[in-house]
């Protein structure tokens, strides 16, 4: 059995490899289902926050989801995605404040273990420098009944699921709010291991 | 339900917190991590093609009107998963600085020249056998703020995905006999010897070009099916 190459950092200038802004073609960006794509169409927009408070500039928000029937276009799912166009896959690095935003559309519920339900969720991975290895992390969605029952959710502590809730901005219909704090106290985001 | 894949091979990771690089002291979690069971959602994963990769972005030294200067080198190498096998169509990224030690990064203030010819990213998709190859050329070290006198070893950059969420691996490839391994925090984040060296290319004679390149050879192992293989007939494979 070979054994597995470890992880490190994404470093500071992974800009020149991941994205587009050094004149290298970019093959993926924060529109993870453009407007052909059936479904809620929402925007997701949040901040990457270290455990000294600052923004972080430098890091990369990588996203992974079901589309609107809560289907993943991947074979160990199987069913047909609402749209051929949907990959599900998104990415994007963070600004000079540490904001990201992805365009998409709201997912469904999804099969869980043991014939449960998850609720709608999105896969998150942050890389940036001073990370050794990507961390990993859910987008729920805040007032959504089945995040009651998602399996998930209930392996965290109740305390801390609110920092998994993206939020409806009030002065945007359709967009929501995740802010993603890599260390802090009680608001510091809950990371998974799977 | 039981895992898809193996957990016992993140052991080869750092872990998040290393004082000794600095940068992780204050990006690192203070709460565990929290365990979940591996579903839908992360036993998937984005899908690769041959049309996602194209030719000319696996030889970074053809970007340009000119030639890059540096040593020109070949790296290959296969991608496989801990039962040995192929991980085929999967998408690798990489960037890396130039022969000087410069990135064309803006926030690179190494006073080291730019070279024109060099981008110094690069892209592939992996043939049915899990085989990969770039042409480009040597990195340089390159200093950095960590502490005083820090010096990064030679290393490219290596973005992949395989057939999940779950697989999806960043990391960096080493150059043999690096004299800056025993003083780089980040190489040393990795406590296992064993697991440093699978950072490490190997010289490759056969792979070397006459009058042309060095050959490098250097194989990716991904997260890979948990338990024996009969027990894992199931494990997604992607086309
Ligand atoms: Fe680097």
């Amino acid at each position: 059995m070979p054994g597995r190459t470890p992880s490190q950092t994404v470093g500071p200038f992974l800009h020149i490899g991941l994205t587009g802004q050094y004149g290298f073609r970019e093959v993926f960006d924060a529109t993870v289902a453009d407007q052909g794509v059936p479904g809620t169409h929402i925007r997701i927009e949040g901040r990457l926050i270290d455990g000294s408070g600052n923004v972080m500039p430098d890091a990369m928000v990588e996203v992974w989801q079901a589309d609107s029937q809560g289907r993943y276009a991947h074979p160990a799912d199987g069913r047909p995605v609402a749209s051929n166009s949907f990959r599900g896959f998104g990415r994007c690095a963070t600004d000079r404040d540490g904001g990201y935003a992805f365009s998409t559309v709201k997912p469904g519920c999804v099969p869980g273990p043991n014939g449960s339900t998850q609720a709608p969720h999105i896969n998150v991975g942050v890389f940036a420098r001073g990370m050794l290895k990507r961390l990993f992390t859910r987008i729920y969605f805040a007032g959504e009944p089945a995040n009651a029952s998602d399996p998930i959710l209930a392996l965290v502590p109740a305390e801390r699921r609110e920092t998994l809730m993206a939020r409806p901005d009030p002065a945007r219909s359709n967009l929501w709010r995740f802010d993603i704090r890599v260390q802090g106290g009680a608001d510091e985001t809950v990371f998974f291991d799977a | 339900m039981t895992d898809m894949y193996s957990r016992a091979g993140n052991a080869a990771d750092p872990p998040s917190l290393y004082p000794d690089y600095v940068g992780t002291r204050t990006r690192s979690p203070k709460q565990p991590l929290v365990i979940i069971p591996q579903t839908l959602s992360e036993i998937t994963g984005p899908v690769y093609g041959h049309s996602d990769a194209r030719s000319e972005e696996a030889d970074l030294t053809k970007q340009h009107v000119g030639e890059p200067l540096g040593e020109r080198i070949i790296v290959k190498g296969r991608v496989l998963d801990e039962a040995g096998r192929p991980v085929p169509n999967t998408l690798i990224e990489i960037w890396q600085c130039n022969a000087a030690g410069r990135y064309i990064h803006v926030v690179d203030q190494h006073p080291a020249p730019l070279d024109p010819n060099f981008t110094g990213a690069g892209r592939v998709v992996t043939d049915a056998d899990g085989n990969y190859q770039f042409v480009t050329i040597k990195p340089g070290a390159y200093p950095w703020g960590n502490h005083p006198n820090a010096w990064r070893p030679a290393h490219i950059h290596f973005s992949l995905f395989g057939p999940s969420f779950l697989t999806r691996l960043v990391t960096q490839m080493y150059f043999p006999g690096d004299p800056l391994f025993p003083y780089d925090p980040i190489f040393n984040s990795v406590s296992d010897p064993k697991a440093r060296e699978r950072m490490i290319s190997r010289f490759d004679i056969e792979t070397t070009k006459p009058d042309w390149a060095l050959g490098y050879i250097f194989d990716f192992v991904l997260r890979g099916p948990n338990g024996t293989p009969m027990e894992n007939r199931d494990f997604p494979d992607q086309d």
